[in-house]
């Protein structure tokens, strides 16, 4: 779907309590125009809570219902065992929740949903930390960032979700990023049209986390594709496919640009640049990522 | 209606599966899983119709039926001891977003070191989280009490969950014949659910997001407020269903013996059952001695223990112990009898870790305590 064919009607409204320069809220915009007003979003503790705003008020045009943290992926899983019953199988139900409530502490709920196959899509906006409750490290976080609770540098890499859900062999999986609309739109339209449990994850490049200017959120998230820290793929039925310039460096057709050229402008990563070049902890970064690449074109898609 | 000889937890299940739930989601652990297990049978014989989610924990159990609940669905579940505990935080959500779920908790020990027997300090430790308890002393009372919780909860000045405890193995797993009344007699009785409110596309609301100080104090209040309604229409609703099925196990409390009683004994449970019969031998023995089975503990039948407070000497037993303090019903009886002139209580913790507590050691508490020979709390075979 091309951006000029997007429903002009907007699910999230003026006036919600975002922070300046918020990934969420452009993911939450782009992805309530695909999903449209059919859709019930179950919603845990993570930024997009506040987001909704205070009470009696919300931001929201669509029914929310939030949860506890871990518990995303559950809760859909009684709305869409009730919407089958009421035989409301026309609306959508999408848990929306972050880094933390996906990688670490709903992992397990998630992992049962996904093996019972409810039939729900499952979006989990990374922004690679607990920023809602101030910028904590979680599973998300990449080696060596600054968190409130890795003060010298995440000491372990990431874990990789993408893998893990791989390994659920769901009808659709997909990671996409809110610096690529078409993507992001392209893979939630899809996701909305299958039947069976969807897992979408969304790179979200957080300003205050990440220490980056506002107004850079966008070109952030290009930079984490352009160096390879982040890709942009889907897997349908076990087939996984990478997308745009993703595609590109897993067909070795360009070469991936320099994690450092990407986390050279994230304050959270200062530490590696000063008061002289780390050179032993950028490596790693680059390692782990030629790693990673490597095993996407071995293990997932024979290249 | 037919007789249905079968388990504590069978009993359980057929009652659930006849309030026709919507949904039900469910965790397995010993020893609830007969209960479970009863109700994939059902499942499989088509004779329940509604959604069954074979959930991997607890937690994600309580969550499913929050999320089933909260979309309009009337919604079943059952546990036990551990499994209770590690769905605390839910249970709490679950009575704050005012969701009528049903629950049945076979009360079973607390670990380390495991112990799959009963006591009550499973349900007993989640008295705060605003669910209606009841606890129940025969396999027909399981019956009816699920019924009736079904009614309870679903009602407009209720909407809240209740929890349905039944002791282990005792009950659980024990045989007793129950009357079980037509289908459709229930289907009249307990209605069609129609949700107080639900997430909805037509009518599109946030539920549960951020609430300030005033407000928040409000939904509490109106638990608070919604829990003592509930107190005058728990003895109603069992005077109704006692006009359909015959069966009446008391209201907030069963009393047995009490006309002319000096001392009043307090238990809840099996002990309450079993209580009955060292009523009688002492009352044969010539003691002025009744009971007052505790069927509710939230809420909790303050008006009425003061009522027992003003007739009698009263003797709790508790099958629980709030560590730090002492048995949880005896410090709720004598929180209740607070400013009342010249009342007496004295408390037992007995049967813990699924220690038996037969008539025979009930008649000896309520000796020693009638004698004046009881100190205030006391441990019952502590020395064996």
């Amino acid at each position: 779907m091309a951006l000029k064919d997007l429903p002009v009607d907007e699910c999230l409204l003026q006036g919600n309590a975002a922070c300046p320069g918020c990934p969420a809220t452009i993911g939450l915009r782009l992805a309530l125009k695909a999903l449209g007003k059919k859709t019930i979003m179950v919603v845990p503790a993570c930024c997009t809570a506040v987001i909704e705003s205070l009470y009696p008020h919300t931001s929201f045009d669509i029914p929310v219902m939030n949860i506890a943290f871990e518990a995303a992926a559950a809760g859909a899983s009684g709305v869409e065992a009730a919407l089958r019953q009421q035989g409301r199988t026309d609306i959508t139900v999408v848990a929306w929740a972050g880094d933390g409530g996906t990688y670490d502490i709903g992992i397990q709920a998630l992992s049962g949903a996904l093996e019972r196959r409810t039939n729900f899509i499952y979006i989990c906006y990374n922004n690679q930390i607990y920023s809602n409750t101030g910028i904590q490290r979680s599973g998300a976080t990449p080696y060596s960032a600054w968190t409130t609770t890795t003060v010298g540098g995440k000491d372990e890499f990431r874990k990789e979700m993408g893998e893990i859900i791989l390994a659920h062999h769901i009808p659709y999986a997909a990671q996409t990023c809110i610096s690529y609309p078409e993507d992001l739109i392209s893979k939630i339209t899809k996701a909305k049209n299958i039947h069976g449990p969807k897992y979408i994850e969304i790179l979200a490049p957080c300003p205050p986390g990440w220490r980056f200017s506002m107004d850079k959120t966008v070109e952030m998230g290009r930079m984490a594709v352009d160096s390879g820290a982040w890709s942009l793929w889907e897997c349908e039925n076990d087939v996984m496919t990478f997308n745009g310039k993703s595609k590109l460096i897993l067909e070795k057709k360009i070469p991936r640009k320099p994690v450092e050229e990407w986390i050279k402008y994230q304050g959270r990563f200062s530490h590696l640049f000063k008061p002289q070049r780390d050179e032993k902890r950028l490596k790693a970064i680059e390692d782990y990522i030629d790693s990673l690449w490597e095993r996407y074109r071995k293990c997932y898609t024979k290249i | 209606m037919s007789i249905m000889m079968d388990t504590g937890n069978r009993i359980a299940a057929k009652a659930a599966v006849m309030a026709k739930p919507e949904v039900v989601a469910a965790y397995p652990i010993t020893p609830q899983t007969t209960l479970v297990e009863a109700i994939a049978e059902y499942v499989a014989r088509k004779e329940f119709k509604g959604e069954y989610i074979c959930v991997e924990s607890e937690h994600s159990a309580m969550s499913a039926c929050i999320g089933a609940s909260a979309a309009g669905s009337r919604t079943f579940t059952a546990t036990s001891s551990h499994g209770l505990l590690l769905m605390h935080e839910m249970l709490h959500w679950a009575a704050l977003a005012r969701l009528p779920i049903v629950m049945c908790n076979i009360n079973r020990v607390i670990g380390p070191g495991w112990n799959i027997w009963v006591d009550e300090n499973d349900s007993i430790s989640q008295r705060d989280t605003g669910w209606i308890q009841f606890y129940c002393s025969s396999n027909q009372e399981i019956f009816d009490t699920v019924i009736q919780a079904f009614k309870l909860a679903e009602h407009e000045k209720v909407v809240l969950p209740v929890m349905v405890n039944l002791n282990a193995f005792i009950l659980s797993h024990t045989s007793m014949p129950a009357q079980i009344p037509e289908q459709q007699t229930i289907d009249d009785y307990l209605g069609k659910y129609v949700p107080h409110w639900k997430i909805d596309i037509d009518n599109p609301t946030t539920f549960g997001n951020i609430i300030g100080p005033a407000h928040y104090t409000k939904v509490r209040w109106a638990m608070q407020d919604a829990q003592q309604k509930a107190k005058t229409l728990i003895p109603k609703i069992a005077k109704d269903w006692e006009k359909i099925s015959g069966y009446f196990h008391g209201d907030l409390l069963e009393y047995y013996k009490c006309e002319g009683a000096e001392h009043i004994l307090l238990a809840m449970g099996a002990i309450g059952a079993e209580s009955k019969i060292a009523i009688d031998e002492m009352r044969k023995a010539g003691q002025k001695i009744g009971l007052a089975r505790v069927r509710v503990i939230r809420p909790f039948p303050t008006e009425e223990i003061i009522k027992l407070g003003k007739q009698a000497d009263l003797i709790v037993i508790d099958r629980n112990i709030s560590v730090g303090l002492e048995g949880a019903l005896f410090n709720e009886v004598k929180a209740a009898l607070y400013g009342q002139s010249g009342a007496k209580a004295t408390g037992f913790i007995a049967g813990l870790g699924g220690k038996d507590v037969t008539y025979q050691d009930i008649e000896t508490m309520c000796r020693k305590s009638m004698k004046g020979n009881a100190k205030e709390q006391e441990w019952y075979g502590l020395e064996e």
